[in-house]
């Protein structure tokens, strides 16, 4: 069967050949303009006077749009209706789209967009989450507050107390593909965008609010991005909407692309936090009581910031049975971009907040902190089939923890890496070497599936069979390089007991699969794969049993497998099947629909099931820092994660090897700096740094957890695999954490901030050496 | 600009009537419709735009993005598209990157495949030095190493020859018209732009190559150095290592190897093959950057700067070059002819430090020459970059260590002077109390290296 396959990305082919196309690479029609934003040079003030008179005799230049030329709605938003697309009198953040310049040329918009002279009125400018919060500046009426026990009695009642509180680094997504869209008018009035985007039915939503035209007048198309990772889930509505007002208003075809720099400046990013945590715990490491404060940058307007906060509050726990626990949560609105969408979605905020207490806990008992951990572990499930506990543990907001495999996984990885072996060889290089120091550490994950807007959880599908038996397959989800196209590929073949190589691959367009979610939360597959398969297996339930009829059996007994279709004593070739089945006039085209069954939540109380399943995974990290300078390096990682049973395990290992060297990256070289202006400093490679070539582990040893099967009924019992494994990042964080407690006797926590630069890790360097900082 | 002539995937082209900064990439892609070659920064920093560019002797991977049409006259240009053989058969880093799952976006592989492509032409096996200016954002690049390895030994691919024959019988063509002069002596050079000092000389265009694609300048007249073949020689004889300005980082790296091994090292890590390839070390000591890589190095080796205007000439120690931040001692019209390395034993070390390893801008780079006889400090020049406006020697350093014996209380009591040399700003590479102790510390690891005990993390096997 063809589902389970180690089959190489579908594209493959073309992108090493450079046949892939991207939207920029759509050959478009004579006479396409092409668009630029001029932005904002100021944080936060009211636009006192906009002279845009060189912008509009700049060569080139065939029309200049402000606010007031809108026709319809000016907003950008995917949740509350607060981003216009070019300011509407007042700029909220340094780099905010003010005008937008539509020219002949790329080149020609964007030397015009730095013309324009725009005179503001400033205001004070809340750039950091101590301002927002003295200013109380804040999206909803205060902080949200989820809690189970009394976590502050258990704090006080405990043997031993900790406090502390840190800072975690927003990231960029640096998909290397930037934004883009290309709008074409038709000739009925109505546009057909190209976005590179992962919600193509939000683009359609907002071009049709932008334009005045039903969705109906709109059709979105996307083939495939030049990466994601929730970077385009809702930063490509600026570029959509431009290019479709603007190709409306000059009959043109539009198209607009960020250079890079605009790029790292106008579209959002991971939310920075800081953590402030209070816990409690006994002699072997056991939490008692724990509390967090979340402090959310969340920006200027709201995108999607409250449900990535949630998510962050639904991770605190991670792993760890917590039986008292308090979650406080901030959303800081701020005069800097607005941040988004980040694969993981708050989680690894969240997680990385408990993993903090666990390590700071395993410092102060002087214990090896992948001890602490285990001894908090929620209990592993019986095996499938036993009986459950009568009282299962739950997670801090009520759901039952039903498939927890984390204390087995994490056995078989503490002896597949020699973990205890290292952990002394570690111990015995620090003793032995001055300048370099090692470290070492273990981290877990345990993430929850699902959207938490249960709305989100649907998907759909559209597949033909043609004549010749060759299969299109449609659905709602988006190709950003994840596999996606693939694995749901396979699935389709194996509904008809084809080669995947029968199955045409098709651009996600809202014209053939209405309302989609967006291709986020780790879904992707999950969803759509179900969707094609309920498709499909309609098509193939009417093969069976036009055969069936024929053959005078039952259509249970029509096998589909090899190519071929067997029935009774006869079989034939799938493709004759499909021939018959136009002559016969069956249907040979269907629709599918699945909605993820199980989940209900509760987001004012807290309280629920918002996941169907959790996906689980470890890693072991272990670095060498050098105390004179705080360089570091990662010398080996080895990961065990379980995606279930693999519906592609060679595009899984990818996923995995990736997430965990972006995950390492977000924690050490990856820092967004801005100066006291609210400008981004760091809005180009030059400056930002994502991890090179040479920053992947020196060995990198990833598998996937053999004995992983999803005990829900998913498809073909896999599990979802975008987000989980960025968490796994963390181990690298940690175990620079143990490098730099190496360097003093042990009474002080190292206390490192995110990313921990080189910079960082000196510095904390020099606090156990009891030096000045 | 008249016209410029090269080989694109095999095929002789003409490029008449485009601007002289009109890059390479924009011309494929816009021009030429091959929109296989891709824009991921337009800076030179990504490698998405990477294409195989050879002279017929050696076989280069440039970044198109910061590569202006006639850097490319009498070469031979190979995109993504040019890389598969004869029937489209798959060159074999390409089949490796689909069989070993190398590529999941797509976006960055065609850069990777022609990275990979030049590195197989060159039977090159270093693949983390060679694919460091190729940034990938979804593979982790695990998968793409095992991809280069695993086609390490196939067999090179026809084309490559063929283009070495076509390149035979290319016209050589002229030398450009004012605006845009290409230059094939360092006589004409001089004379020339002796003639437009307002003139804007680009060699490698890894830096000017951003005037135009981020800054949006128009820079005009220029001239393009790469046809002067006397600038890129490196001559070696009993007084001085002597290199022409014309000479490609990657040239050097390969030329100063014997010499001072730990130079060479740290040019392994100064930017990307890519723009080590096109960068000139005459570029990276004339724009006067206080952070470009090259210069302390050279000052710390006390190396000699040649300049030339028409046909005057004058040699200036290298430190005295630069003045201030972005001033140098350089006439109009004048330009770098050459910088020598005085001969010595190689006692050279430098500390490049940047937030990552590799293919970054230094936050603090120090170079140390230190020369210790009978347990004494003897001699010692000391320079960094990233600490001041300059590239800057350590003068009150150097002082608080020469004639002391070479031990800790030396190194320690030197180090405090460090504050006397330097007075570093806040940036968004590293804060000014992060460069002075790292800078101080750079000291202390030399001292420690220097009586054989290991201080790089670089140098740690897993």
């Amino acid at each position: 069967m063809s589902v389970a396959k180690p089959l190489p990305h579908d594209a493959a082919p073309l992108h090493v050949t450079g046949r892939a196309r991207y939207i920029d690479d759509i050959p478009v029609p004579a006479g396409t303009l092409h668009l630029a934003f001029g932005l904002s040079t100021i944080a936060h003030g009211d636009i006192a006077e906009m002279d845009l008179s060189a912008v509009r005799t700049a060569p080139g230049v065939v029309a200049v749009l402000t606010a007031e030329d809108l026709p319809h709605e000016n907003d950008a938003s995917p949740s509350a209706h607060d981003e216009p697309v070019l300011a509407a009198g007042t700029v909220h953040f340094y780099g905010q789209p003010v005008f937008l310049v539509v020219a002949d040329s790329h080149l020609a918009a964007r030397k015009a967009a730095r013309l324009g002279k725009v005179r503001y009125a400033e205001k004070p400018a809340l750039l950091t989450l101590d301002a927002a919060l003295a200013a109380n500046s804040r999206f909803e009426a205060g902080p949200i507050i989820w809690a189970r026990g009394d976590a502050a009695k258990a704090i006080a009642g405990a043997a031993h107390q900790i406090e502390g509180s840190f800072e975690v680094g927003g990231q960029e997504h640096f998909y290397l593909e930037g934004q883009i869209a290309l709008a074409l008018p038709q000739d009925n009035g109505d546009v057909v965008v190209h976005s590179s985007t992962q919600h193509p039915s939000e683009i359609q939503h907002k071009v049709a609010e932008a334009t005045g035209l039903d969705m109906n007048g709109v059709r979105v198309e996307v083939r495939r991005m030049g990466g994601g990772f929730g970077g385009k889930e809702s930063q490509g509505n600026h570029l959509a909407i431009a290019c479709a007002v603007a190709a409306l208003a000059t009959g043109k075809p539009c198209k607009m692309r960020y250079d890079r720099d605009d790029d790292m400046v106008v579209t959002g990013k991971r939310h920075d936090i800081r953590i402030g945590y209070r816990a409690g715990y006994d002699a072997e490491g056991r939490i008692a009581g724990v509390e967090f404060l979340h402090l959310l940058r969340c920006g200027w307007a709201m995108d999607l910031s409250l449900p990535v906060a949630d998510r962050a509050m639904l991770h605190a726990a991670n792993a760890y049975w917590l039986p008292n626990i308090r979650i406080e949560s901030h959303r800081l609105k701020t005069n800097t971009v607005s941040n988004t969408a980040y694969r993981g979605f708050g989680g690894p905020q969240g997680i990385i907040g408990i993993e903090r207490v666990i390590d700071h806990i395993a410092h102060e008992l002087g214990r090896d902190a992948l001890d602490i951990r285990r001894v908090n572990y929620y209990a592993d499930a019986a095996p499938e089939g036993a009986r459950p506990p009568a009282e299962p543990q739950t997670t801090p907001y009520g759901q039952p923890v039903e498939d927890f495999v984390l204390g087995a996984m994490t056995g078989e990885l503490e002896a597949s890496s020699a973990y205890r072996k290292r952990r002394a060889e570690v111990d015995a290089w620090n003793a032995a070497n001055p300048i370099l120091k090692k470290g070492l550490a273990l981290t877990p994950v345990k993430f929850g599936i699902s959207f938490t807007l249960t709305q989100y959880n649907q998907a759909g599908a559209l597949v033909h069979v043609y004549q010749d038996g060759s299969i299109h397959m449609n659905h709602g989800g988006t190709e950003m390089g994840q596999g996606l196209f693939q694995k749901v590929a396979q699935v389709a073949a194996a509904s008809f007991g084809v080669d995947v190589a029968k199955v045409k691959i098709t651009a996600t367009d809202t014209g053939k699969v209405p309302n989609t979610s967006a291709t986020a939360a780790s879904s992707g597959s999950d969803l759509n794969g179900m969707a094609v398969k309920a498709a499909c297996d309609t098509i193939r339930d009417r093969l069976a049993e036009m055969l069936a009829a024929e053959h005078q059996t039952e259509p249970r007994k029509v096998h589909f497998e090899g190519g071929r279709v067997f029935v009774g004593e006869a079989d034939y070739r799938f493709e004759e099947v499909a021939k018959k089945a136009y002559a016969a006039r069956v249907s040979l085209s269907s629709t599918g629909f699945y909605k993820t069954p199980k989940i209900t939540w509760d987001r004012v109380k807290g309280h629920g099931r918002p996941f169907y399943y959790f996906a689980y995974g470890a890693a072991v990290t272990e670095v060498v820092i050098d105390t004179l300078t705080g360089e570091n390096r990662i010398l080996r990682t080895d990961i065990l994660h379980d995606v279930g049973a693999s519906l592609n395990p060679a595009l899984d290992v990818g996923q995995v090897e990736g997430a965990y060297v972006q995950g390492a990256g977000w924690l050490t070289t990856e820092e967004l700096v801005w100066d006291a202006s609210g400008r981004l400093t760091t809005h180009a490679p030059s400056t930002y740094k994502i991890p090179a070539c040479s920053d992947r582990p020196r060995i990198f040893n990833v598998a996937l957890w053999d004995k992983g099967r999803n005990r829900e009924d998913t498809i073909y019992r896999s599990k979802a695999v975008g987000e989980p494994p960025f968490n796994l990042g963390m181990s690298a964080f940690f175990a620079l954490s143990d490098a730099v407690a190496a360097c003093g006797d042990g009474s002080l926590y190292p206390a490192l901030d995110a990313p921990a630069t080189a910079e960082r890790v000196l510095m904390a360097v020099r606090r156990q050496q009891g030096k000045r900082a | 600009m008249s016209e410029i002539a090269f080989l694109l995937n095999g095929t002789p082209v003409r490029v008449d009537g485009e601007a002289p900064t009109r890059t390479l990439l924009d011309w494929l892609r816009e021009t030429r419709g091959l929109t296989g070659t891709k824009e991921g920064c337009n800076e030179g920093d990504c490698g998405a735009c990477t294409v195989m560019v050879s002279d017929g002797e050696s076989v280069e991977a440039l970044n198109a993005c910061i590569l202006f049409l006639p850097q490319l006259h009498g070469k031979a240009v190979r995109t993504v598209e040019g890389i598969a053989g004869a029937g489209g058969a798959l060159h074999p880093v390409q089949q490796a990157m689909v069989d070993l799952h190398g590529s999941q976006c797509g976006f960055c592989t065609p850069g990777f495949i022609v990275s990979m492509a030049v590195s197989h032409a060159n039977g090159a096996t270093d693949h983390d030095d060679r694919l460091a200016g190729n940034l990938c954002r979804c593979t982790g690049y695990a998968p793409i190493i095992r991809a280069a390895k695993a086609a390490e030994t196939a067999p090179l691919p026809a084309w490559l020859a063929d283009d070495r024959s076509a390149l035979a019988k290319l016209a050589s063509g002229d030398s450009g018209d004012d605006t845009a002069f290409r230059p094939r002596t360092a006589d004409e050079l001089a004379s020339w732009y002796a003639a437009h000092p307002d003139a804007t000389l680009i060699a490698g265009a890894t830096d000017v190559g951003l005037w135009v694609t981020k800054g949006l300048r128009d820079l005009s007249p220029v001239a393009f150095l790469g046809g002067v073949e006397e600038l890129k020689t490196v001559t070696v004889d009993d007084e001085a290592i002597r290199i022409g300005a014309g000479v490609s980082l990657n040239r050097l790296r390969e030329a100063i190897a014997p010499h001072h091994a730990d130079f060479a090292e740290m040019i392994r890590r100064y930017a990307s093959q890519q723009v080590r390839a096109a960068a000139t070390i005459g570029g990276n000591i004339a724009n006067g950057s206080p952070i470009g890589d090259g210069p302390p190095a050279l000052i710390a080796l006390g190396a000699t700067l040649h300049l030339r205007h028409g046909n005057a000439r004058r040699a200036m120690p290298l430190e005295d070059f630069f003045i201030e931040y972005r001033k140098q001692d350089r006439k109009p019209g004048e330009f770098v002819e050459a910088v020598a390395i005085p001969r010595q034993p190689d006692r050279l070390r430098c500390y490049k430090l940047s937030k990552r390893f590799d293919q970054d801008i230094s936050a603090v780079l120090g170079a140390f020459n230190i020369m210790v006889e009978n347990g004494h400090v003897t001699a010692a020049r000391i320079a960094f970059g990233g600490m001041a406006g300059i590239p800057k020697r350590a003068a009150h350093v150097e002082a608080a260590l020469i004639g002391q014996p070479w031990s800790e209380e030396t190194v320690e009591t030197a180090s405090a002077a460090f504050g006397l040399d330097f007075t570093p700003m806040s940036d968004m590479r590293a804060s000014a109390e992060y460069r002075l102790t790292a800078a101080a510390n750079m000291l202390t690891r030399c001292y420690h290296e220097m009586n054989g005990r290991p201080a790089r993390v670089l140098e740690v096997a897993p």
